[in-house]
């Protein structure tokens, strides 16, 4: 495989509400953002991910195209999915050797919608949807499932919310109050919150990643995959498909410094530290990850740029950045981020 | 350009009004399991699946490749879902190759689908963003203007549109899997038709169709049956909202046809392809797609038309399966065109067959006129 690392990442200051922008305006300053730092204003290949259903349109990501100023033509696709995946296309497209850079980005409004229930509209339209589950319901199934204990539950909204607090570009939460429901067993803190945001990332390959940062965050493995759709024919207390895309990226092949992780319930947090074989000392989600901020679409995106800030800042050396897609953790991605090869 | 790429499967549903007798994932099923037996494989030989589809409010499910990955074998592997408007279905069969092409897998597959009677297509292309204009138009209302200037700009005469109209209809009489299949389709039949929008009557329109197609590629090692290699790959975008853009011969169209010409070492695409698969669902927009691909100077590609030559008969024949403008799934349009064009070079195109047929070229673009993708494929191995 060729040599490929991140050398750029840029969010912006998500909002819990809707703050104004358009889709293309909060994908402007993070895409300028990320050419300034490379110095880039083309790039060999560009993709992005988005879902039409938070715009409640179609073609959310046509708009979203004008920000990346395409003319003269580029070379771009996109993937009806988080931007983390949209980062896998681009790195295999970086494999074939011919171009050396690529520009990823992912956005999101949810303060457009209510993301519980276009999460419904996920599921199989003919047997499941109909039922109305809402997306905090199946997770809560998930919850039930893994039977974590309330106390660490809580101090992992309290750890996430307290990294969030600290890291400019998530939200200001306070630390979890409260003894009522959302849905048994999740308490409403232990949902993440309705978040606008975008973030971009630039790939670069071998030496071209040399010249453009300093540390690059070289991406040592990289893979996803899926389940079946059915919760029932899964046990949700495990995420198989988190384990077989870490062993296939390469996780246990060293130490991890740091892991960010796509959770956007904090039952999963236990779920997937397990997949991953992640160490108590592991530190997850420094940033304060999807439970102080998760720009839906972006969100994935943001775990493999945050992660790969720590190797380019030289906070880290080996990080783990994990992200997900479909209901209760159905489809997964792993990356492994390193400062060496 | 990466690793040797070969398609060595294809499987293609009958396209129609209503597929009532399946849901989306038996649809999409039914689809793979005919390019998985084409092939001689099974799930169990693949190692990624990519899917794509346009818009997900044309069925009213969000992100249906996660309920999709049951149908498709695909629990296990990764799975990629793909959306770049009309230009899904090429762009789904593209991902799919630099999968291959990258090194990172050996086989995978690639499916496209739309089952437009779940839904309303026209609605759903219709809703828009606040602060963003809809025309309230659907397709045709948005290309007609962009066609009238093609026949201002080219001084074409009235009935070249219904000359590909009819061209392509009696092609899909030919073709088993094409939706609309009318007898005794002739010139007088379209001409008799409503105008729709000003200059496109209803049967120089593409028809709303249910239906899939897949595609297994492979690396080279991989290879079983009979390869179509792929000699080039390319895509590009242009901004929708941009002055001076222009939109009857798109740059990012003519930028992408070069593309995969260099890739495929093709100097004069008229001479040297033997068969085209061109996204057309207007008929009009096949004069403007000569000129933009190259096949014909600026302002002469109606004269190519109107000569006969893009006829299955003809010297450089254009949807010889009968084109968009006679089975319209739409997100799985494109994916048609590319896996026609290698049917084509496979010489398993049936009764549409070009003789001979060697090199061909499959195209798809969407958006407004702004997306393109498009493969080079050929007997040959590159």
């Amino acid at each position: 495989m060729r040599d490929v690392a991140v050398v750029a990442f840029a969010q912006t200051v998500h909002t819990g509400h809707d703050a104004g922008p358009a889709e293309p305006e909060l994908l402007l300053p993070v895409i300028d953002e990320v050419k300034r730092a490379t110095g880039l204003k083309r790039f060999g290949f560009t993709c992005s991910g988005s879902c039409d259903y938070l715009a409640g349109a179609p073609f959310s990501f046509v708009s979203a195209l004008d920000a990346v100023g395409a003319w003269p033509p580029i070379s771009e696709s996109h993937v009806e999915m988080d931007g983390a995946f949209a980062l896998y296309e681009a790195w295999v497209r970086l494999q074939h050797g011919d171009i050396d850079t690529a520009l990823v980005y992912g956005f999101g409004k949810s303060s457009m919608s209510d993301i519980r229930e276009i999460m419904t509209l996920q599921l199989d339209p003919y047997y499941l949807a109909p039922l109305g589950l809402d997306q905090v319901s199946y997770a809560a199934l998930q919850a039930a499932a893994v039977n974590a204990d309330r106390a660490a539950l809580d101090e992992i909204v309290r750890r996430s919310r307290a990294g969030g607090r600290a890291n400019p570009y998530a939200l200001d939460l306070p630390d979890p109050a409260g003894e009522e429901f959302e849905v048994e067993p999740l308490r409403p803190y232990d949902v993440a919150p309705v978040t606008d945001g975008a973030a971009a990332v630039v790939l670069a390959a071998g030496d071209r990643a040399r010249e453009l940062a300093g540390r690059p965050a070289w991406i040592t493995g990289i893979a996803h995959r899926a389940e079946p759709h059915y919760l029932g024919m899964r046990d949700l207390a495990r995420s198989v498909s988190t384990a077989e895309a870490g062993r296939a990226a390469g996780v246990g092949k060293g130490p991890v410094d740091v892991a960010e992780l796509h959770t956007q319930f904090s039952h999963e947090e236990p779920i997937l530290r397990e997949a991953l074989g992640l160490s108590a000392d592991v530190m997850v989600n420094p940033s304060g990850g999807p439970l102080a901020a998760n720009p839906v679409m972006a969100t994935g995106l943001i775990r493999i740029g945050e992660a790969a800030r720590r190797i380019l800042d030289g906070s880290a050396d080996r990080a783990v950045a994990h992200a997900t897609s479909g209901p209760c953790l159905q489809q997964n991605l792993v990356a492994v981020l390193d400062q060496s090869l | 350009m990466g690793n040797r790429c070969a398609v060595i499967g294809v499987g293609q549903t009958r396209y129609q009004t209503r597929r009532r007798d399946v849901s989306l994932a038996g649809l999409v099923r039914e689809a793979a399991l005919r390019a998985l037996e084409d092939a001689g494989l099974t799930f169990a030989d693949i190692d990624a699946v990519v899917i794509g589809k346009a818009p997900d409010m044309f069925e009213g499910v969000m992100m249906p490749e996660a309920y999709l990955a049951d149908a498709l074998g695909a629990a296990g592997k990764p799975v990629t879902r793909v959306h770049t408007a009309g230009s899904v279905g090429g762009s789904t069969a593209l991902v799919g190759a630099s999968l291959v092409q990258g090194g990172v897998h050996g086989r995978v597959l690639v499916v496209a689908f739309e089952k437009q009677s779940e839904s309303n297509a026209t609605w759903a292309l219709t809703t828009h963003p606040p602060f963003s204009a809809s025309l309230v138009v659907g397709a045709g209302g948005y290309f007609a203007p962009h066609i009238r200037e093609y026949m201002r700009r080219s001084g074409a005469p009235g009935h070249i549109g219904t000359l590909v109209a009819v061209k392509d209809r009696l092609n899909a009489l030919k073709n088993p899997y094409a939706h609309l299949r009318i007898p005794g389709i002739d010139r007088k039949m379209v001409e008799s038709t409503p105008m729709l929008w000003e200059p496109i009557r209803y049967l120089e329109t593409c028809p709303s169709s249910d239906g899939a197609c897949a595609i297994v590629l492979a690396a080279e090692d991989k290879v079983t049956g009979t390869p179509a290699w792929i000699h080039g790959t390319a895509m590009r975008s242009e901004p929708l909202m941009m002055a001076g853009r222009d939109v009857v011969s798109p740059r990012a169209g003519r930028d992408c046809a070069a593309d995969v010409y260099r890739q495929a070492g093709i100097t004069d695409p008229r001479r040297e392809i033997d068969v085209a698969e061109v996204y057309v669902p207007f008929s009009w927009y096949e004069p403007m797609w000569l000129e933009n691909l190259g096949f014909a100077a600026e302002g002469e590609g109606w004269k190519l038309t109107e000569a006969g030559c893009t006829a299955l008969d003809g010297d450089t024949p254009w949807n010889a399966s009968g084109g968009v403008l006679s089975s319209n799934p739409i997100g799985a349009s494109g994916l048609i065109r590319f896996a026609e064009a290698a049917l084509q070079v496979r010489g398993m195109a049936g009764e549409h067959q070009v003789e001979g047929a060697r090199l061909a070229l499959g195209h798809a673009y969407g958006g407004g006129a702004q997306f393109f993708a498009m493969w080079i494929v050929g007997s040959r191995r590159p």
